[in-house]
């Protein structure tokens, strides 16, 4: 005999404000099965808890169902009082009647009518629930990283901190990321060299962290807990364990026409080179494009002064497997292509440039030792305008329609550092709003404006035209003066949108962690589960999530990293127990669910059995291993003998529902 | 009936991981959309059996919609291809049977789509609506006296 509890929640006037709930409980007090309906306004407050935890003694409920909020807020709370009371947890059934009633519909009668047949169709469904126990998986207590960017970084060295092992898997010859690009960092102006090459050197330093440098990512399987990920160390020609980074092969390469990278190409570099002098690892990595001997065989000069004899021409990218408990996800960004954007000229002049680029050419590291020139003529630029929003807001369709958050400060940052260095450098920047919420940021922006005497103008920069005389005219609009300007400058600095890592998206496909629409990873909740994804044992650290500066990144990183030290602390994981099971009676080891499931979850044993004239026979029947299964129920749908069901998700649960509603 | 007056009865199947998201997100920033759909939770779009939708018209609905995550970015990394091909060939066979195929539906909704999902509940609804009532299937042994 079914024993079922309804209890329809208030949520203050959430729902209350347009379900009758009262009208609900009692519609639903005379479905069959139901013993006892009772509404409360809070059912997930501590009292509420209790009204339930004590239904269920009293009456002895076989089957609860809770008229809430959505299952993906409170489903765990729920059945965790339920546990508490005695019954089994996965009795328990949540019909959301407010995010998907009370919250969407105005009218009283059409809301209260709608959940009365969501919460029909949570009994229909929980009476055919039956009790499942999670089963228990052991954790791989070490972490890997993706990206090394300060994210990554930080990430790593606070879990390393705690004891566990991680490891980093970075696709550039070194860790850093955007940060080792940056000259000083707003809103304090340190140099970011000085913050974050000491981080750098504790990652390389730490015996818990194995750093994987000029790696990928190539397959990831498993689940929260034991995942085993391939990694593909790509070829760098340089035996990492013999190299010691003395710089020397750099020097003596003749390939010196290499387009340098890691100043964005503003200057070149041999074929072998170092990225920059405090790379972590400090090793030498040939660039095969460039390379002559690789490409044609002639010149071998690295490997002649290499006193370690490091070079090794004919490296294999080499392919590894390993076993983690945890991922975090840590890709960072890039400024977007400029391509849509002909009317700033910056595909025609080399004094258009973006605001990464002229991080490397104020940068002391970077192609001019840190004395700001043109690139086109190496001259002091007398007059600098810098356009704001390039591409960021932008839903014409050619840029991206969300705010990149951090060009607002690093471009009051640059200007500041540019008034101060070159008084008589004049520096315009056009903007369509400045935004500096952020703890100093406003102080920041005003110090450029008053103390720095940065003219900043609201309105558009139309159209930059390269002149004859080497100069750029920047045609542009005053908003709030009403004017046209016209400004004869020097160079022109386009505030870029960024956007997440190219190689995101087919992370996130083999992590199956999702995104949104502009490639940025999604969290599990946007408020209260920042740092994870919504794939369990995934998480998410620094602007691959989302635009953010590096304040707000570290702290991302470290929040991260807490989240995983939770979960590898645990010995063991309980697994989801909704999962398939095979009706061994029915199944003719047909081999169309193995097919289908994307884990290879299913595999295969004999089992004897009773015929009816006596006899036995011995047939083939699927076997589905719990450690494994996911529970997404494709088998179900591909087995032809009805043989294969979900449990929690069962034909006859589903089909109930689909009854109850179209009663 | 009046078109006015019809309100279909649909059924709407959702992923837990993009679609439900997304009606949830949907309720969360109050975008309305008819009461008429109702929700069913399913772990992953290739969860939802042929038989269900079957099912769903015999006990006489007017339309069914499955909702999941974009290609590519299921869950359960395949489930959404299965789906669509399985779907494909479904609603050709219920086309055949009479029922329109402006009445069944698959629609790609991530978890960050709560106004797509209300977009396309309204339009599904419309649509429905405009096609009035559905008996093609219906089992009139099936109702309740
Ligand atoms: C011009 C400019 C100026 C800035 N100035 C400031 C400032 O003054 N102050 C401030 O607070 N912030 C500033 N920022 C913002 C700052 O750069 C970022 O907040 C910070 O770099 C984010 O770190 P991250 O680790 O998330 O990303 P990133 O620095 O982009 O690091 C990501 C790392 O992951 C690696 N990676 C990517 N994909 C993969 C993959 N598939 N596999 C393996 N590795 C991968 C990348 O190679 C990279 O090393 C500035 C940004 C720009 C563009
Ligand atoms: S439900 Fe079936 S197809 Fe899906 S993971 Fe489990 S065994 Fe594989
Ligand atoms: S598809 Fe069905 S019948 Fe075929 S092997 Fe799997 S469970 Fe057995
Ligand atoms: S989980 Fe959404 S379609 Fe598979």
């Amino acid at each position: 005999m079914q024993k079922i509890g309804v209890f329809v929640c208030h949520c203050g006037t959430n729902i209350a404000g347009t379900v009758d709930v009262k009208a609900v409980a009692e519609a639903l007090s005379h479905e069959p099965g139901v013993v006892f309906a009772a509404d409360y306004p809070y059912m997930c407050s501590e009292s509420g808890q209790n009204l339930i935890k004590d239904a269920i003694r009293e009456h002895g409920l076989t089957g609860v169902v809770i008229c809430s909020c959505s299952p993906r807020m409170h489903e765990t709370t729920f059945r965790k009082a339920a546990a508490s009371a005695g019954l089994n947890s996965y009795m328990v059934e949540i019909a959301n009647i407010r995010e998907q009633c009370s919250w969407i519909h105005k009218d009283m009668k059409t809301a209260t009518e709608k959940a009365v047949i969501l919460g029909r169709a949570a009994i229909a469904k929980v009476a055919l629930n039956t009790p499942l126990t999670a089963s228990e998986t052991p954790v791989t207590k070490r972490a890997l990283v993706i990206g090394g960017g300060i994210a990554g970084i930080q990430t790593a060295l606070d879990i390393a901190d705690a004891g566990f092992e991680v490891d980093i898997v970075e696709k550039e010859p070194t860790i850093g990321g955007k940060m080792a690009q940056i000259d000083k960092t707003f809103p304090t102006l340190d140099c970011a060299a000085c913050i974050l090459t000491p981080k750098m050197v504790d990652c390389a330093q730490n015996e818990k962290i194995h750093i994987y440098a000029y790696s990928e990512v190539e397959s990831v399987k498993g689940f929260v807990g034991n995942f085993t990920v391939g990694i593909k160390k790509k070829a760098r020609y340089v035996d990492e364990t013999k190299c010691t980074g003395c710089g020397l092969c750099t020097e003596k390469c003749p390939m010196k026409k290499t387009p340098n990278l890691f100043n964005l190409g503003l200057d070149t570099r041999s074929a072998i080179y170092i990225p920059f002098a405090q790379a972590v690892p400090k090793v030498a990595t040939i660039d095969a494009d460039y390379c002559n001997m690789l490409k044609n065989g002639r010149c071998g000069v690295c490997s002649k002064v290499c006193t370690a004899g490091a070079i090794d021409y004919h490296q294999q990218d080499e392919h590894i497997e390993e076993k983690y408990g945890a991922i975090v996800v840590a890709t960072g960004f890039n400024p977007i292509k400029l391509d849509n954007f002909d009317e700033y000229a910056y595909a025609q002049s080399p004094d258009v440039v973006t605001s990464l680029e002229l991080e490397r050419l104020m940068n002391a590291a970077g192609p001019n030792g840190g004395t700001l020139l043109r690139p086109s003529d190496k001259t002091h630029p007398h007059t600098i305008v810098f356009v704001q929003c390039v591409g960021s807001r932008d839903t014409s369709g050619c840029g991206k329609p969300y705010c990149s958050k951090i060009c607002c400060m690093y471009t009051a940052k640059h200007a500041m550092l540019i008034r101060d260095k070159y008084p008589d450098t004049e520096v315009y920047v056009f903007y369509i709003d400045v935004r500096t919420p952020g703890k100093n940021f406003d102080e920041f922006y005003r110090r450029a404006v008053e103390e720095y005497g940065v003219h900043y103008i609201k309105g558009m920069v139309g159209k930059v035209m390269p002149q004859k005389n080497g100069k750029l005219l920047v045609r542009a609009s005053d908003l709030l003066a009403g004017e046209q300007l016209k400004i004869e400058a020097d160079m022109v600095v386009l505030a870029a949108a960024i956007e997440p890592d190219k190689t995101a998206r087919s992370l996130a496909t083999m992590l199956t962690a999702s995104m949104d629409t502009n490639d940025f990873f999604t969290e599990a909740h946007p408020k209260l589960r920042p740092v994870e994804s919504p794939t369990a044992g995934i998480f998410l650290s620094g602007v691959c999530q989302g635009p953010k500066d590096i304040p707000e990144t570290v702290a991302q990183a470290s929040a991260a990293a807490a989240k995983v030290i939770g979960l590898l602390v645990k010995d063991k994981l309980k697994s989801n127990p909704c999962i398939a099971h095979a009706n061994e009676t029915l199944c003719n080891g047909c081999s169309s669910c193995e097919r289908v499931c994307p884990y290879g979850a299913i595999t295969y044993v004999d089992k004897e059995f009773r015929m009816p004239d006596r006899t036995t026979k011995i047939r083939r029947v699927a076997s589905v291993n719990a450690a494994v299964c996911q529970g997404c129920g494709a088998c179900t749908v591909a087995c032809p003998s009805g043989a294969m069901d979900l449990s929690g998700f069962s034909n006859q649960q589903i089909m109930a529902e689909v009854d109850a509603i179209c009663r | 009936m009046p078109i006015s007056e019809f309100k279909p009865k649909i059924v709407a199947f959702c992923c837990n991981w993009c679609s439900y998201a997304g009606a949830d997100l949907a309720g969360t920033n109050r975008l309305n959309y008819p009461a008429d759909v109702k929700i069913i939770r399913v772990p992953c779009s290739c969860r939802v059996n042929p038989i269900f939708i079957l099912r769903a018209f015999q006990r006489g609905a007017d339309g069914v919609i499955l909702c999941g995550c974009h290609p590519g970015d299921c869950h359960y990394t395949t489930g959404n291809y299965y789906t669509r091909r399985r779907m494909t060939l479904l609603f050709s066979m219920l086309d055949y049977l009479g029922i329109e195929k402006e009445r069944t539906r698959v629609e790609w909704v991530s978890a960050a789509e709560g106004a797509k999902f209300a977009a396309v509940m309204q339009d599904f609804v419309k649509t429905v609506t405009e096609l009035g009532e559905n008996k093609r299937l219906e089992d009139r042994r099936c109702k309740k006296p």
